[in-house]
């Protein structure tokens, strides 16, 4: 439904951020999340939608840890 | 000082920018003569082609417009086995248009011409109303060497794929100028004889070559696929793109594989020269980041083997790639 | 467990037919692009439902946008996957070449800018999404108000995952269980779903994009419906929090309230959409629920909601097509039609 990444914040100015996305740099607006500079947060169309808890590749690798064995 | 309409009238003001600005850029013997036509001596089978370049904006990070309109037309001949020879250009200019930035142009055309080897043999300048915009057309006219067979349908199972480096540099660079985003990402707006140089060289016998422009990837494949007869097989996790610009497509929800460049190619070589091949490629300044992306098998159609060992088709582009958000 | 345990088992399948609908849409470009139907068992189905927020603008929403486009001093601003969805005379792809005002935007918040810069001049935004983007357009109005921006104005196609979660639980009941849309969850939570689960029994889980997300919610789903079980379940933990995001709800309540809302294909659906509150920014988008007259024969609603295949529509391949899409399956690529058009 909608196309949203996840990029570390860079600094921040009231409700304004820079987000960097592998290199790419964008103001993003965090009214709606309080981000602290390296954090990872979730964005969408501009907006940042929610702060990131950990890292993909760590995320991941718990997701298949938490799923329920076959017995 | 800027075009106007003036200097497409045909009379002095056009022939001051004739001389101030392209003579002074693309002299030589053939121009100089100041005819109506350019003539010339060809031996040979002859390739030609054409193209049209309508890029904004006309000057970007890794190129301009003028760069961008030679390689274009010599890397389509490039790709047909030619030694690039002649170029003509049409220029269209919009009123308003500053001479110094045509004047970079020119300057950057003549450069690039100087360095894939092709002499300018022939051009033309219209003004029109509008605002400072700038289209050029290039022509252009190589010779096939003896013994040279390239083709689309050229391609057989059993040969191996090779792409000549990362994927959507250009595209990303020209739609984050236009979209403001801030990166560090270049065009790869370039010529490709070094790469195609080192393959006739190095006596590979090349079946197919494309360069992958707009539409990407997938669209040129498929139209490889279609020609020859053939399925085409690639493998994502071997076709390279820069990180930096895969962050770009995933923030506008774009596709590296149907993101356009400028400066990039495929060879279909058999698969026992696939190894050298891809050994020349990267022993060029293009060619640093080549791989071998795929094979060419029986049947039909264009698949990919995804990372996780999934497999799907792999289409032509729809309409535009654009912005997205679901 | 290990994924390719996860891929192993799925491929293996060889229960029960399953029929699962992930409703969101770039859900199901993950799924194509990713090729994960061809990593699991025929037996288990992946039903592409009407979660697209673009593919389901009716015909008067686009031609709503189309007339602000092509009116003085207006300027309409759209996602680009807006641009080639089918109004009554054409897309806005089409009029833009016929000297219609519309430029591509990545950001609502675009439009603040780009007001201010020209006041001579409407900034007229195309307000499609769901929950996920709504917010962005209500903190988007509040940087307008706050800045005393005053010539932008929203048509707006906002819809809610709820209500159509139900309508389709009510109107389809061969779906087993389902992939529910992660960015949408972000903003609403995991617990709106347990009513759903708990009336129709039916599994929904949480799911993030990557190819694993997908997997393990499929895995997760199928083990589900082994044990019989109907839970809740969030596989998408590092973005998504039972209650949701309180700051985005509560944003969303202050300038949005529900109505009825046109999906195109599938018809009206109660409360299904998000309605300005305050009309000051409002562009007209109510009563904006004329859709196509679909021709004969035209299964649209069937196939979104998997009773049908794509080829079982009589339009398919022969009137509607990728290159002129009717319905919002074959409008979206990586629709059901989409997909089953290219997989010719």
């Amino acid at each position: 439904m909608c196309i949203a990444i996840p990029g570390k914040v860079v600094a921040t100015d009231g409700t304004t951020a820079q987000v960097d996305f592998r290199g790419n740099t964008v103001n993003v607006n965090v009214g709606l999340v309080d981000p602290r500079p390296g954090q990872y947060v979730l964005v969408h169309a501009g907006c940042a939608i929610e702060v990131m808890e950990q890292d993909k590749a760590e995320e991941l690798i718990d997701l298949f840890a938490d799923l329920e064995e076959l017995s | 000082m800027k075009i106007t309409m003036a200097h497409g009238s045909g009379g002095k003001t056009s022939a001051e920018l004739m001389e101030s600005v392209f003579g002074k850029h693309f002299k030589n013997s053939v121009l100089d003569k100041m005819e109506d036509a350019a003539v010339l001596d060809i031996n040979g089978k002859v390739a030609y082609s054409t193209d049209s370049f309508v890029v904004t904006p006309v000057i970007f990070k890794g190129g301009d417009i003028g760069k961008l309109c030679v390689c274009g037309t010599v890397n389509d001949l490039l790709m047909m086995g030619a030694e690039p020879k002649y170029l003509t250009c049409g220029f269209i200019l919009e009123e308003g248009l500053e001479v110094d930035t045509l004047d970079q142009i020119v300057a950057s055309m003549a450069a690039q011409a100087k360095a894939a080897g092709v002499t300018i043999v022939a051009g033309d300048t219209k003004v029109v109303e509008g605002s400072g915009g700038l289209y050029i057309n290039t022509s252009g006219i190589g010779i096939i060497p003896e013994g040279r067979d390239v083709s689309a349908g050229g391609c057989k199972p059993g040969d191996k794929i090779l792409l000549s480096g990362n994927l959507g540099d250009h595209h990303a660079c020209i739609l984050s100028a236009r979209m403001e985003i801030e990166n560090d990402i270049k065009s790869d707006c370039g010529c490709l004889k070094d790469i195609t140089d080192a393959l006739f060289d190095g006596n590979i016998d090349v079946k197919t070559m494309r360069d992958v422009t707009r539409g990407g990837l997938g669209t040129i494949l498929n139209e490889i696929a279609d020609t020859s007869g053939c399925r085409i097989e690639l493998e994502e996790e071997a076709i390279p793109v820069d990180e930096e610009v895969r962050g770009f497509a995933d923030i506008l929800g774009l596709d590296p594989l149907y993101m356009g460049n400028e400066g990039k190619m495929i060879a279909i070589v058999p698969s026992d020269q696939a190894e050298e091949a891809l050994r020349l490629m990267r022993d060029t300044e293009h060619g640093k980041d080549a791989a071998v992306i795929g094979q060419v098998k029986e049947g039909n159609g264009t698949f990919i083997t995804t990372r996780l060992g999934g497999s799907r088709v792999l289409d032509v582009l729809y309409g535009e790639g654009l912005p997205r958000i679901c | 467990m290990e994924i390719k345990e996860v891929i192993d088992y799925l491929k293996a399948y060889d229960g029960p037919e399953i029929k699962l609908m992930e409703v969101c849409g770039t859900h199901t470009a993950s799924i194509f692009k990713n090729g994960i139907r061809s990593l699991i068992s025929p037996r288990i189905k992946l039903i592409s439902g009407p979660g697209c927020p673009v593919c389901v603008t009716p015909t008067a929403y686009i031609d709503k946008c189309i007339e602000y486009a092509q009116k003085e001093n207006h300027v309409l601003l759209t996602f680009g996957d807006m641009m080639k969805v089918p109004g009554t005379e054409g897309s806005l792809s089409d009029m833009k070449g016929k000297g219609a005002k519309v430029e591509l935007m990545y950001s609502p918040f675009e439009a603040v800018e780009k007001a201010q810069a020209d006041p001579g001049t409407t900034y007229v935004i195309a307000a499609v999404g769901f929950e996920t983007t709504a917010p962005a357009y209500a903190l988007m109005m509040q940087q307008a108000l706050e800045k005393g921006v005053k010539n932008i104005r929203l048509v707006t196609a906002l819809k809610t995952v709820i209500p159509a979660l139900t309508w389709i639980c009510e109107n389809q009941k061969d779906i087993d269980g389902f992939i529910c849309p992660g960015h949408v969850s972000v903003i609403i939570g995991s617990k709106p779903y347990e009513q759903l689960a708990e009336k129709y029994g039916k599994p929904f889980v949480v799911a993030g994009f990557e190819a694993e997300h997908i997997l393990a919610v499929i895995y997760d789903i199928v083990r589900q419906l082994e044990k019989k079980e109907a839970k809740v379940k969030n596989l998408y933990t590092n973005a998504v929090r039972d209650e949701g995001n309180a700051k985005a709800l509560a944003v969303l309540e202050t300038y949005f309230k529900p109505g009825p809302a046109m999906w195109r294909g599938l018809g009206i659906i109660p409360d299904s959409g998000l309605y300005l509150k305050d009309d000051f920014y409002d562009g007209g988008s109510r009563g904006l629920v004329k859709d196509m007259e679909l021709p004969e024969g035209c299964r649209c609603g069937d196939v979104i909601v998997g009773k049908i295949n794509p080829d079982q529509c009589p339009m398919f391949k022969t009137q509607c097509s990728p290159m002129k899409p009717f319905g919002p399956c074959m409008v979206s690529a990586e629709g059901a039609c989409g997909i089953w058009y290219r997989n010719k």
